[in-house]
């Protein structure tokens, strides 16, 4: 398990001093000058030795990322949006970053801006986020007043802007160009690419669009060295990470470990264990609403890591952890997730328009059990319709969890569909 | 989802005079001729003045930024946080109902909202104090169920507790906000499992209860008094005008240059009215003459509103619109409020020449035939 001395978010519960003063004497803002002395390409190639993988689902390597960027500029201003649209179901993780340590993010926000030449950043934070937004506003502030941010930030001689967005309430503006076309002021329907945002993204220029972990991390790494930080975890996983365990734990919670820790030692140490003991475990949701269920005996073994979780079938992606026991309806429970699509679809590409909306209604019934069996085999069919065949991932990430459903527990689907048929009341219809 | 304006709408709406010092403060975000990236800043403050989102505010947020209505109102449609229709007077109420929450008991917060608010989301209770709608996942899973009230984040709730929740705010009090199960954060409920040394307690609350706590606006309709306005990039950021970099690149030892910030002027393009053309009044009349106002909407990029909005301004017949010069065609592209800069955009002169001949435009012939209006 990952020491206290390693972990980066030092203040993840906000018991200790909230304040600048507080952060500064946890090590944040401590020579960042010094660090921007180093320059440009000594900053991004310390990020790509560290191994950081975006920490926003998808995993891209945030170094590379970094270095899509325009080296000179044509006259066009670069961009940083740090994107706090915290809305992927399951995670909760990026909230405590910015109510309890939000300089870090505010730190690192100045550092990646310089690394890619842009003055100004915007962080664009979810809508109902609305303490969180004030909190780091009042971060923001404070930064201000001591001349960390503002006019030749830290005396490094670099001027810098940071401004706080707040979006209204749109899942689809966690998707970077659905976010850009939001913080221009329109509704948040995702764009073609390419161009890609590192071409022309906010107001058409050259962009970068990071999750606020991928940030906040960056003074720590750039201190204590990519050595440090690629020492946790397996390589090409490399790293610290934030978990957010949420359902049938005993104990849920936000909690900073290591990268592949593995998932029974997660839950061991930090969540008090599966309600239940282990044997009650159904399901793991393991990264997000957005990504397959993987049966619980399959699960209690896993590593926590982008690669080990794909062998299982899954995939890291926020690290949002939900936990189900075997109390849990499980067809209910991804209905639900089929519901939040559909009532976040946006609503330009018909696959997603329409496919979220008829594999909910399918889901309905698979719930209820009134289908035929073979329904199954078509609704697992229109969902290979909508994957991939949308402008951004929602469709896919729609159809994903419906094709975990069906993969890992179609004996109970057909199972409930029989027992419709035959008039017998399963233990779990009757529980409802 | 269909979202629409609400069938009843108040007469008017304005920003409280420190909202608008507020609203004017976050305009300047954004780089010139940006400023339409405020919208959602916005209409969220005229919401949480207003308690819901009227046709009037949508129209005023609309008018500030230079945008036509439709480009707000379809902001406003889009966003499912802006409410479209009246709300509890106290407080409006929203359960996450996502999977982990679901799973967690939020079918029996909503259960309670039925049974003590009403029947049905976004209906009004009987004593129009309280309204409720199930939301999706609002980001604090790991405090599983949840319910925002207002501004606040109540976690880590019970139907019973909820249910209290909801009498004390009938009575006029505000429960404080957070976990309610005597969790701090979203740390393990039995004790810390990491961070043990900074469990300092320093503070009774967590960051975002002790906001709510300090500033007390949980359930308030925002007059923009409530916080001390702070709007530090004005003063101290380089604000969209950032000097060159003088950061002196691997010299560990030695302190940075002094910079010598001479912040240009933004190179954003001059919007027209930074640099009005020559305008002129044209001559306008007092009512329409005899026979009536001619049919302004068989103009291309006039509908019923404008056409409305002419003849308060004095314009009745196409052949007051087919004599204006340029100067005339400037003032009515300013003077057109919410749609400033139509009149040349959509070559009214030229059309309202044909119309006032006698002749006939495609357009014209649609409108006649009933296809457009």
């Amino acid at each position: 398990m990952l020491q206290d001395q390693d972990r980066i978010f030092t203040n993840l519960y906000g018991m200790h001093d909230r304040s600048l003063k507080g952060a500064k004497a946890r090590g944040h803002w401590d020579g960042t000058a010094k660090i921007l002395q180093n320059g440009r390409d000594w900053i991004v190639d310390q990020m790509k030795a560290s191994g950081l993988r975006g920490r926003g689902g998808a995993g891209f390597p945030t170094g590379l990322k970094w270095s899509f960027m325009p080296k000179e500029s044509d006259g066009r201003p670069a961009y940083l949006v740090v994107n706090a649209d915290e809305s992927e179901p399951g995670t909760c993780k990026d909230r405590e970053i910015m109510r309890h340590d939000p300089h870090t993010l505010i730190e690192g926000c100045l550092i990646a801006s310089f690394a890619m030449q842009a003055h100004a950043c915007y962080i664009y934070i979810r809508g109902e986020y609305i303490r969180e937004k004030e909190a780091l506003q009042n971060a923001i502030d404070e930064a201000y007043e001591a001349g960390l941010i503002g006019k030749n930030a830290c005396k490094s001689g670099y001027d810098f802007d940071l401004y706080l967005h707040h979006g209204a309430g749109a899942y689809i503006c966690g998707e970077e160009t659905a976010l850009l076309e939001s913080l221009e002021g329109k509704k948040g329907m995702p764009r073609m690419k390419p161009p890609f945002p590192a071409g022309a993204g906010l107001y058409g220029c050259p962009t970068t669009v990071n999750n606020v972990e991928s940030i906040a991390v960056v003074p720590t790494i750039l201190r204590r060295g990519p050595d440090w930080f690629a020492s946790f975890g397996r390589p090409n996983n490399a790293g610290t990470k934030i978990y957010a365990i949420s359902g049938h734990v005993n104990n849920p919670c936000v909690v900073e470990d290591a990268m592949s820790i593995s998932f029974e030692e997660l839950i061991e140490k930090h969540c008090g264990g599966i309600r239940g003991g282990w044997k009650n475990l159904k399901a793991v949701i393991p990264g997000g609403s957005s990504v397959p269920c993987v049966r619980g005996e399959n699960m209690k073994d896993a590593v926590m890591d982008f690669d080990a979780l794909r062998e299982v079938g899954s995939s890291l992606g926020t690290a949002a952890v939900i936990v189900m026991d075997n109390s849990t309806d499980i067809i209910k429970a991804i209905w639900r997730l089929s519901k939040f699509y559909k009532h976040e679809s946006c609503g330009q590409c018909t696959p997603c328009r329409e496919g979220t909306g008829w594999m909910m209604r399918v889901m309905d019934r698979l719930v209820k059990g009134e289908a035929e069996v073979e329904e199954i085999d078509m609704l697992f069919d229109v969902t290979k319709q909508v994957e991939g065949h949308t402008i951004c991932a929602l469709g896919d990430a729609a159809a994903w969890p419906i094709q975990g459903l069906i993969r890992n527990f179609r004996d109970e689907i057909e199972d409930r569909i029989k027992a419709q048929k035959s008039g017998k009341v399963t233990a779990a219809v009757a529980a409802e | 989802m269909l979202r629409r304006l609400h069938h009843e709408q108040p007469e008017s709406f304005a920003f409280t005079k420190a909202n608008q010092a507020w609203v004017e403060a976050q305009i300047s975000k954004y780089p010139e001729g940006r400023q339409a990236s405020a919208i959602i800043p916005l209409l969220w403050r005229a919401q949480e003045q207003e308690g819901w989102l009227s046709r009037p505010a949508i129209e005023t947020v609309a008018d500030m930024l230079g945008l036509a209505y439709i480009r707000a109102l379809e902001v406003a449609s889009f966003y499912f946080m802006f409410q479209m229709q009246p709300v509890g007077s106290v407080a409006h109420i929203q359960i996450c109902g996502t999977t982990s929450c679901m799973i967690c008991g939020a079918e029996d917060l909503i259960g309670v909202c039925q049974d003590k608010i009403a029947a049905n989301p976004h209906e009004l209770s009987d004593d129009g104090k309280l309204s409720w709608e199930e939301v999706e996942c609002l980001g604090a899973c790991a405090n599983a169920p949840m319910a925002q009230i207002g501004k606040d984040y109540y976690e880590d709730l019970t139907a019973e507790r909820f249910g209290e929740i909801i009498e004390e705010l009938r009575a006029g009090k505000v429960p404080v906000p957070g976990p309610q199960n005597g969790r701090y954060a979203s740390e393990p409920l039995s004790g810390l499992t990491s961070l043990t040394k900074y469990d300092s307690g320093k503070t009774k609350y967590n960051a975002s209860v002790q906001l709510a706590t300090d500033i007390g606006d949980t359930v308030k309709r925002i007059d923009g008094s409530e916080v001390p306005l702070i709007a530090p990039w004005r003063d101290k950021g380089a604000n969209h005008a950032p000097g060159a970099s003088k950061v002196k690149v691997a010299a560990p030892e030695v302190a940075a240059e002094k910079p010598a910030p001479a912040p240009k002027k933004p190179a954003a393009p001059k919007k027209e009215a930074a640099q009005p053309a020559a305008q002129k009044k044209p001559e306008l009349l007092d009512a329409a003459r005899e026979g009536g106002p001619d049919d302004l909407k068989m103009i291309k990029g006039v509908g019923p509103k404008l056409e409305k909005m002419l003849h308060g301004m004095g314009v009745f017949h196409f052949d007051q619109i087919a004599g204006w010069g340029t100067e005339e065609v400037a003032w009515a592209d300013e003077n057109l409020e919410g749609f400033k800069g139509r009149v040349s955009r959509d070559d009214w002169v030229g059309q309202s020449k044909t119309l006032a001949e006698g002749g006939t435009t495609e357009f014209a012939k649609k409108v006649k035939k009933g296809d457009v209006y």
